[in-house]
C-alpha cells in the first residue's frame, strides 16, 4: 500500500480549491448562493434509497459520517462512544480509514455497498486534510479498490 | 376498461407483476433479514424450581431482556441487581412526550412539545398478535393494549415519479392490481396456456376463483361497474333518498398501474409480523416498560455506566461511574451477570471475556433507522380524508407516514408518525441537526398531505444512531456472522450470559429480547441447581 508522491500536490489543489470557493462565496449575492445550493440539492441529497451519490468528500462527510462523528470530526462520548476524527492518529495511513469505511468496525456498518471507490477516496482525503487534520498524502480509487 | 391484454406490458413488468401476486418474494426475503417468518417459541410464564440458596445475578441493562431477567430470577429466590446507564428503565422501548426532553449525542437538545395525551414511539410502535411473551407479560402487569392499524385500505400509496405525484388510495391499487392479474390469469386459463399445471376440474374452478378474488364480470373482465366498486370504492358512494344513486369508479389503467411500482407496497401487510390485528399499549410504548419499573424499583440502580467487566472462577465484578459525572468508580459483585448491553456499547467496555466472545462483540453493526413525530393542530387525514390509523407508503425519503391509531374521530390534535427511514435515507437524516430533520419531514410530507403546510405544530426525531445508550437501532446480523459467532454470543462465557434483541432470531422486536432474556435465565438457573 504505497501512496505516489504526486498526489500531496493534488491534496494541495484540493485545499486551494476552498479557498478559492470560499472567496467566491463572499463577493456574489448570498442570496443568490443559497438558492443554487437549495436547487442544487435534490439531485443529490437523499438521490437513492439504495446508496450516496455526492462525490464530494465533504459532502459524502456531511450526509453520512458526522451523523456519529460530529460535524467538526469530534466524536462523541454517551455510554458507548463514536471517536474522534479530527487529530486521530489513525488517520495517518489512508488505507485505516478507507478499510474501516469499506467494512466497517465493531458497531459501525459497512458503507463499502453504498459508495464507490472515487467516493471512498474523497471522503479519506477529505477527513485526513479536513476537521483539523493535516495528514500527507492521499488516497486514490484505485488504492481503495484494493480494500475492497 | 381493462387494457391488460396491450402488448405494451413488457415480461419483465409481468414478471414483477406475478411476483408480487405470488406473495411478494422479493418483500419476504427483505423481511427475513429480520429473522421472522417463525412463530415465537414462547410457552407460557417461565417455572424455574427449585431453590439457588441465595445465588446472586448482577444485571447489565433495565431495558425488556434486563428486567425480564430480573422479575423472574427474584421470583426463583435469586439475589438480584440491576444496573441502569439511563435516569428510567426501558431501553428501547421507548416513548416521548410533551414535557420530554431529548438531548441525542453531539449535544442536540430537543424539547418535546406535543400537547398531553399525544406521543411519539421512536423504537418499538407494534406488537404482533403472536409476540407471545410480549402479549403475556403485558397481561401480567396490567398493561393495556388497543388495536394498531397495520393495514387500511383507505390510506395512501405514493410515489414521487407516477400518477403525477398525486398519491392514490390502497384500495384502488390494491383492488385494481387484483383485478388485473385475475383477468390475466383467465386469459391464460382460456387460452389453454396453463393445461400441463391445471387440468380438469380445477380449471374450473380456477376460472370461478379468480372471478371471485379479482371482482371480475361475467366475461372474466375487470372494468368499472357497481361491482368493481365494491371493492376499490365508488366514485360517489351509495347514499339515501332522491339523492343517493351511486356512481362507480373508473380502474387505474394498467400501464399506469404497474408503471406506478406503487404495487410493491400491498404485500407488506400480509406479512406475518405485519398481520393484523396488530396491538399497542395505550398511552405510549413506554407502558411495558414503566410496568416492569413498577415492579422493579428497588433493584434497578440508574444513571449508572459500566466502564469494566471482570470475571473469576468465584464471581463478577463490574466496575461503574455516575452517567452524569465521571469521577469517582464503584464496583458491584455476583455470582453470575446477565448482561444486556446493546454489543455497539459492550465492544468498548474493558472485560476479561474469552477471545471468541470479543469477536462476537466486535462482529454486530447496529443498523441506522429515524422516526419522527409531528404535532398537527387538526386531525385532517381523519376529518378530510377519511384515514383512520394505518399507513401510507411513498418513495421519499420520509418512506412512510403514520396515522395515530388511537383517539379516532375525537376532532382535537394528533401527532403523525412523520417518517420511518432505514439506509441511506437514514444516515442522511441522522446527520442532520434535528430541527433540519423534522422541516425535511414537514416539506416531505406535505407532498402527500398539503394540510400539513397549514396544521404543523411542532416535531421531534430521533435517529438511533445518536442515541447515547445504544449507538444505534438494532444488531444486524448477516447470515456469515450469525453462523460464525451467533452461537459463541448466547452461549455462557464464564459466569456471563448475554442477552437482548441482539441474541435472538427475531432482532430489533421485543419479543427477541424477551425470548433471550428467557433462554438465558432458564440455561442460568439449570447451572446453578447442578453447582
Amino acid at each position: 500500500m504505497r501512496y505516489p508522491m504526486q498526489l500531496v500536490s493534488i491534496g494541495a489543489l484540493f485545499a486551494l480549491g476552498t479557498t478559492i470557493g470560499a472567496i467566491a462565496q463572499e463577493d456574489s449575492d448570498p442570496q443568490a448562493q443559497e438558492q443554487a445550493m437549495e436547487e442544487q440539492a435534490p439531485t443529490e441529497s437523499f438521490a437513492d434509497p439504495e446508496r450516496f451519490v455526492y462525490e464530494d468528500g465533504e459532502a459524502l462527510y456531511r450526509s453520512a459520517c458526522q451523523g456519529c462523528h460530529m460535524p467538526e470530526g469530534e466524536g462523541a462520548v454517551g455510554a458507548g462512544e463514536y471517536p474522534a476524527l479530527s487529530g486521530n492518529p489513525m488517520l495517518e495511513d489512508p488505507a485505516y480509514p478507507a478499510y474501516v469505511i469499506i467494512h466497517g468496525q465493531r458497531a459501525m456498518p459497512a458503507f463499502g455497498q453504498y459508495y464507490d471507490d472515487e467516493q471512498v477516496a474523497a471522503l479519506v482525503n477529505f477527513i485526513r486534510s479536513e476537521l483539523g487534520n493535516d495528514f500527507e498524502g492521499d488516497a486514490t480509487a484505485e488504492d481503495v479498490a484494493t480494500y475492497r | 376498461m381493462s387494457d391488460f391484454s396491450k402488448p405494451s406490458m413488457s415480461r419483465r413488468q409481468l414478471l414483477a407483476m406475478i411476483g408480487t401476486a405470488a406473495g411478494s418474494a422479493a418483500m419476504y426475503q427483505a423481511m427475513t433479514t429480520l429473522g421472522v417468518a417463525q412463530e415465537s417459541p414462547y410457552q407460557g410464564p417461565i417455572n424455574l424450581d427449585g431453590d439457588p440458596n441465595g445465588a446472586s445475578v448482577l444485571i447489565l441493562g433495565a431495558g425488556l431482556a434486563g428486567m425480564v431477567a430480573a422479575l423472574e430470577l427474584r421470583q426463583a429466590g435469586y439475589n438480584v441487581q440491576v444496573l441502569e446507564y439511563r435516569e428510567k428503565a426501558g431501553g428501547r422501548n421507548w416513548t416521548l412526550r410533551g414535557g420530554d426532553t431529548y438531548t441525542e449525542l453531539g449535544g442536540f437538545t430537543q424539547n418535546v412539545e406535543f400537547d398531553e395525551g399525544h406521543y411519539l414511539n421512536p423504537g418499538p410502535w407494534r406488537i404482533p398478535y403472536h409476540h407471545h411473551a410480549v402479549l403475556d407479560y403485558c397481561k401480567r402487569l396490567g398493561v393495556r393494549l388497543e388495536p394498531f392499524v397495520q393495514v387500511n385500505h383507505n390510506a395512501y400509496l405514493h410515489s414521487m415519479d407516477a400518477f403525477g405525484g398525486e398519491p392514490q388510495r390502497f384500495r384502488h391499487i390494491n383492488s385494481d392490481f387484483r383485478g388485473n392479474v385475475a383477468e390475466l390469469l383467465s386469459k391464460a386459463v382460456n387460452q389453454n396456456a396453463l393445461d400441463e399445471d391445471v387440468t380438469g376440474e380445477d380449471r374450473e374452478l380456477l376460472l370461478e376463483s379468480l372471478r371471485e378474488w379479482g371482482a371480475l364480470d361475467s366475461d372474466l373482465r375487470y372494468v368499472e361497474s357497481e361491482h368493481t366498486s365494491e371493492f376499490r370504492g365508488f366514485g360517489r358512494d351509495p347514499g339515501g333518498g332522491l339523492t343517493g344513486v351511486p356512481e362507480p369508479s373508473a380502474p387505474i389503467g394498467t400501464s399506469d398501474l404497474l408503471s406506478s411500482h406503487l404495487w410493491q407496497y400491498l404485500s407488506t401487510g400480509n406479512l406475518y409480523e405485519f398481520q393484523m390485528p396488530m396491538f399497542q399499549p395505550v398511552g405510549g410504548m413506554d407502558m411495558i416498560g414503566q410496568a416492569f419499573q413498577r415492579e422493579l424499583e428497588d433493584l434497578i440502580r440508574f444513571n449508572t455506566k459500566v466502564i469494566e467487566i471482570n470475571q473469576s472462577e468465584d464471581g463478577v465484578t463490574v466496575t461503574y461511574t455516575d452517567s452524569n459525572d465521571e469521577g469517582e468508580t464503584e464496583t458491584a459483585t455476583a455470582d453470575w451477570c446477565i448482561c444486556t448491553i446493546p454489543f455497539s456499547i459492550l465492544s468498548q467496555i474493558e472485560n476479561n471475556f474469552s477471545g471468541p466472545m470479543n469477536n462476537a462483540i466486535a462482529a454486530l453493526p447496529y443498523a441506522a433507522s429515524v422516526k419522527f413525530g409531528l404535532q398537527m393542530r387538526r386531525r385532517f387525514w381523519e376529518e378530510d380524508e377519511a384515514i383512520f390509523g394505518g399507513i401510507s407508503y411513498t418513495n421519499l425519503p420520509i418512506s412512510l407516514i403514520g396515522y395515530p391509531s388511537t383517539d379516532f374521530n375525537s376532532g382535537g390534535k394528533g401527532v403523525l408518525l412523520g417518517g420511518y427511514s432505514w439506509g441511506p435515507y437514514a444516515y442522511e437524516f441522522t446527520s442532520m441537526a434535528p430541527e433540519e430533520r423534522v422541516r425535511l419531514a414537514v416539506e416531505q410530507g406535505a407532498r402527500i398531505h398539503p394540510q400539513y403546510n397549514d396544521e404543523f405544530e411542532n416535531g421531534i426525531a430521533v435517529g438511533w444512531h445518536r442515541v447515547p445508550w445504544t449507538l444505534g437501532c438494532y444488531g444486524v446480523w448477516t447470515e456469515e456472522t450469525r453462523e460464525e459467532h451467533y452461537p459463541t454470543a448466547a452461549d455462557f462465557d464464564g459466569r456471563v450470559l448475554m442477552a437482548g434483541e441482539h441474541i435472538s432470531y427475531i432482532p430489533a422486536w421485543m419479543e427477541g429480547a424477551i425470548l433471550s432474556s428467557l433462554d438465558a435465565i432458564t440455561r442460568l438457573h439449570e447451572r446453578v441447581m447442578n453447582e
